[in-house]
């Protein structure tokens, strides 16, 4: 760890209060936070959608809008008194003194101007350089962020460039001014994690070279873990906890930290090694805040002294807990873990005899990309995204199978076509030995039953005009050939087995937070109890805290009901916590399918392991520089020969990868199925092993 | 009830006569009583554009939800037929059909539905491409539901809002169109209290009996501009955005 000169003070938040007006009344979004950052300090700030975060960002900027208003508190920049400043004066303040990186590039890039220009708009307007010399210096930036071709970049209009460049691209304007504050709000949440894993390298590299102040805010603890030396926590306006990383992380003072910390599978977590510990409840929506401790309904340790407000208690050097009960927590006579039962292993029957849930056979999907005219004169051949490209996949009864990818890896479109919502261009898919038409309208009733999904946005997961009662009795009436009585008899106790009270039959689902109308959409797909559950990023567009009650419904409903589950996710540690079988997916191909654990030992797929390697591991202690991923994941419509990694792959051997297909190596010692050309044994010879938790606690 | 005087009740005696306490709206060159008639009229304007934009509206749902849901070569053929009737000015093509259909109060409900379904089928097809993909029309298909219930339960309540606005919109159109033919002669023939028709029979004496003309032009704005505030406010209170 870097240890800082932590001399001058660049903010400094005294007791800051945050209204909205909402028909008449002030509602608090932040309340009473005080925190100050130090140049040269990462200062995390992380919380849960709704917990404030945002809010504090703007009145930082002084950028609230009309509804908005900071009812009490000081906000000092520096020397600088940051509410006292009229509008000119803040626009000077803005960009050169502060500067933000915001979580979309893509609405913050002016679409209609080059890249480089609106660099040098920034270097000329908050500079006063000449043009010839701003011209330089943005070159100069655009090398700084590692843009490979700079010149090219500079020359592009933000469509034209990838995600992660537009995202280097915005870190340059922001750093150019050389601010005394930066503000990074959620840079790398909108990336893949192997793109997130290069521009947290970056951030960490450009900030050790200058001065700043940085707050950097996330819901992710494992990007805090890696980049910040202080954390701040926030719950539902109010700032719950601030500590140093490392102490926030071995000793977290505040349940809802814990609770954060403990409720998300670590990499190298099974679920036979651990049990999540999930928070119950929800985050109540805005003015709804209990009175007292903000955290109280949902706090495992809350007794009576907690329906007075906490206040934020100094609770050892330099950190703060807003906990009554943070000096039992610190000398662990009390502690939120309640003892949780790790049962043994269930072993896997293995039923030689059982036939496979789910056999899927060199499977592709392809999309034919319409021809223009110009096409067709000119006679071109008719171009597809070749969305999946031979996947062998087989899930044995009761197992789980993890697919796990980056966006656009192909994980969904294979969901689909095993779903018959996709027509496949290639090979079989076949259920209990039964190949599956292609066509949804050529299924029958009963292979309906059998197969059922869980969709990843739970916005459209449910019809917003249908009582949550008449969505769950469907599938039983259709499927499973009820009467309407029984039926109704039914929903009462789907809706226990997902932890749902039965007047939720009534309520449609815009009365429902997102983690209850998964939940729903859970119970509708294991109402017809199918045989094989596909359930593609159940869990991705929920709050942190939420997650982990879901993901231990899953398994237990699976050990309920012993159908088989197909788990997809671009999260390594759910899938590694959650599945028996992991398949690791790049660009429509499989590229290694393990055992359960095996995903965390050598040797791996020269894919799996940058992909392992660039997971922000919530522990400070574990800072190791990622693998990079050289540039951008190619289009599907212009698929690489050979191997389809081969044109970012580190381990790159030469022509052979880009002329051959590579073979499915299997590893002797585990049984991994390797898609690559080098020999397992090499593979192994040369990858350290990245994860030490998990088997060890195991 | 209302109106004083029979629709075509002509009052020989009293023809031309400006608005009076007996003749509120005057009394047109045949001495009709031009209130009563701008009453009547409103009877046969209101049904027939009301009738028109129902029957519109129902065609225009049913070629929608199954064009957008279905797609593929019908939804090609059907849209392509739709965009081609759209292709002419709505009077255009009312003149063009009532030319061949013949001229009387039944062809102008056709012609209001042929100018109309088009219309109404491409918006609530819009609105069917949009809630197809989501999650739970897609879990609905998994369930086994027919297309029919479908259709009606899961797609139809997200169309509504949309397509209740529109029908108001339609209506107003509707009114105006039925006056625009009326005006022009076709359609509706004489000695109907139509309030288009009656514009243009009292175009001829404007200089004279201006009180025949002004009345029913502005029975017809003043329906018009109410049928669209109304088609504002149901916006208003069940619009596509508050549905949400």
């Amino acid at each position: 760890m870097v240890t800082k000169s932590a001399d001058r003070c660049v903010l400094d938040i005294k007791g800051l209060t945050v209204a909205y007006q909402q028909e008449g009344e002030w509602l608090e979004a932040v309340r009473e936070v005080s925190l100050s950052i130090h140049s040269g300090e990462t200062y995390g700030l992380v919380g849960e959608s709704g917990s404030g975060k945002t809010t504090l960002i703007l009145a930082v900027m002084n950028y609230l809008g009309d509804r908005g208003s900071i009812r009490s508190g000081e906000i000092q920049l520096g020397d600088i008194d940051l509410l006292s400043l009229n509008d000119t004066q803040l626009r000077q303040v803005w960009g050169s003194k502060i500067a933000l990186v915001p979580q979309n590039p893509q609405s913050a890039l002016n679409p209609s101007l080059q890249v480089g220009d609106q660099l040098i708009e920034i270097l000329r307007y908050q500079l006063n350089l000449s043009k010839k010399e701003a011209e330089n210096q943005a070159i100069e930036w655009l090398e700084r962020v590692h843009l490979a071709d700079p010149i090219r970049v500079a020359e592009s209009y933000p469509h034209q460039i990838s995600g992660g460049m537009q995202q280097r691209a915005m870190i340059a304007m922001a750093l150019c001014t050389a601010p005394d504050l930066l503000i990074l709000d959620e840079p790398t949440t909108n990336l893949d994690v192997t793109t997130q894993a290069v521009i947290l390298d970056l951030i960490r590299e450009l900030i050790q070279d200058q001065d700043t102040g940085v707050l950097y805010v996330t819901h992710n603890l494992g990007v805090i873990a890696q980049i910040c030396d202080r954390v701040a926590v926030m719950y539902d306006s109010d700032l719950v906890e601030d500590a140093a990383t490392h102490d926030l992380f071995s000793q977290p003072l505040h349940p809802y930290t814990q609770g954060l910390i403990d409720s998300i599978p670590h990499l190298g977590d099974t679920k036979d090694s651990i049990q999540l510990r999930a928070i119950s409840g929800q985050i109540p929506p805005i003015g709804e805040a209990p009175s007292g401790c903000v955290f109280r309904t949902r706090c495992p340790i809350a007794i009576e002294i907690c329906n007075s407000r906490p206040p934020l208690y100094l609770a050892g050097d330099a950190r703060y807990s807003r906990c009554h009960l943070w000096e039992e927590i610190d000398r662990h006579e009390i502690s939120t873990h309640q003892p949780t039962l790790v049962g043994t292993p269930v072993p896997i029957p293995t039923q030689e005899e059982q036939p496979l849930t789910l056999e899927v056979n060199d499977l592709s999907i392809h999309f034919s990309i319409r021809r223009s005219v110009a096409e067709v004169i000119r006679r071109q051949p008719a171009r597809a995204v070749r969305a999946v490209n031979q996947v062998d996949l087989d899930i044995s009864p009761g197992s789980t199978v993890g697919l796990v990818g980056e966006s656009g890896s192909g994980k969904t479109t294979i969901a689909r076509g095993i779903m018959g919502l996709e027509a496949k261009s290639n090979g079989s898919i076949e259920l209990l030995q039964i190949p599956l038409p292609d066509k949804l309208s050529q299924r029958d009733l009963e292979t309906l039953r059998l197969l059922q999904i869980v969709f990843q946005n739970p916005q459209e997961a449910l019809n917003p005009y249908l009582p949550i009662g008449e969505t769950l009795r469907r599938p039983l009436i259709r499927l499973l050939g009820l009467s309407k009585t029984e039926a109704d008899a039914r929903v009462g106790e789907l809706l226990a087995a997902v932890r749902l009270p039965p007047s939720y039959a009534g309520r449609l689902p815009g009365q429902l937070s997102g983690g209850e109308i998964q939940r729903v959409a859970l119970a509708r797909a294991i109402a017809s109890n199918p045989e094989l559950l596909v359930l593609d990023e159940p869990i991705s567009s929920l709050d942190v805290s939420v997650q982990a009650a879901i993901l231990n419904l899953v398994g237990e409903l699976q050990s309920d009901h012993q159908n088989s589950l197909l788990f997809i996710s671009h999260d390594l540690a759910i899938v590694g916590y959650l599945a028996d079988q992991i398949a690791v997916i790049y660009l429509g191909s499989l590229m290694e399918v393990t055992g359960p654990g095996d995903l965390f030992h050598p040797p791996h797929h020269p894919y799996t392991e940058a992909l392992l390697s660039s997971i922000p591991q919530v522990d400070p202690a574990s800072r190791e520089p990622p693998i990079y991923l050289e540039g951008d994941i190619p289009t599907p419509a212009e698929l690489p020969s050979g191997c389809p990694f081969h044109t970012r792959c580190p381990r790159f051997l030469g022509e052979i990868c880009t002329t051959t297909t590579p073979p499915w190596q299997v590893d002797q010692s585990t049984g991994k199925r390797i898609f690559c050309h080098i020999p397992p044994n090499d593979l192994a010879a040369v990858q350290k092993r990245i994860i030490t938790r998990g088997s060890s606690d195991a | 009830m209302i109106a004083p005087y029979e629709e075509n009740e002509i009052l020989a005696s009293q023809a031309r006569q400006p608005p009076s306490a007996e003749h509120w709206f005057g009394t047109d060159n045949l001495g009709r009583d031009v209130f009563s008639r701008v009453i009547l009229g409103s009877r046969e304007i209101l049904v027939l554009a009301g009738l028109g934009t129902l029957l519109a509206v129902i065609c225009g749902t049913l070629f929608g939800l199954l064009t957008g849901y279905r797609g593929g070569w019908f939804d090609e053929v059907a849209m392509r037929t739709f965009d081609s009737l759209l292709a002419l000015p709505a009077l255009l093509l009312a003149l063009l059909l009532l030319g061949t259909v013949g001229q009387s109060k039944y062809s102008v409900l056709i012609v209001l539905v042929i100018v109309y379904t088009p219309i109404v089928a491409r918006v609530v097809r819009s609105v069917v491409l949009a809630v197809k993909p989501q999650g739970f029309v897609e879990a609905a298909r998994l369930g086994g539901e027919t297309q029919t219930r479908i259709l009606l339960r899961e797609i139809m309540p997200s169309v509504l809002p949309t397509l209740s606005v529109e029908s108001a919109l339609r209506f107003s159109y509707a009114i105006f169109l039925v006056a625009s033919l009326g005006f022009l002669g076709v359609g509706v023939q004489p000695p109907s209290p139509n309030w288009g028709l009656m514009v243009k029979e009292a175009r001829t004496f404007a200089s004279l009996l201006p009180w025949a003309l002004f009345f029913p032009a502005a029975a017809i704005s003043i329906v018009v501009i109410g049928v669209n505030l109304m088609a504002d406010g149901v916006k208003r209170v069940i619009g596509p955005e508050q549905a949400d």
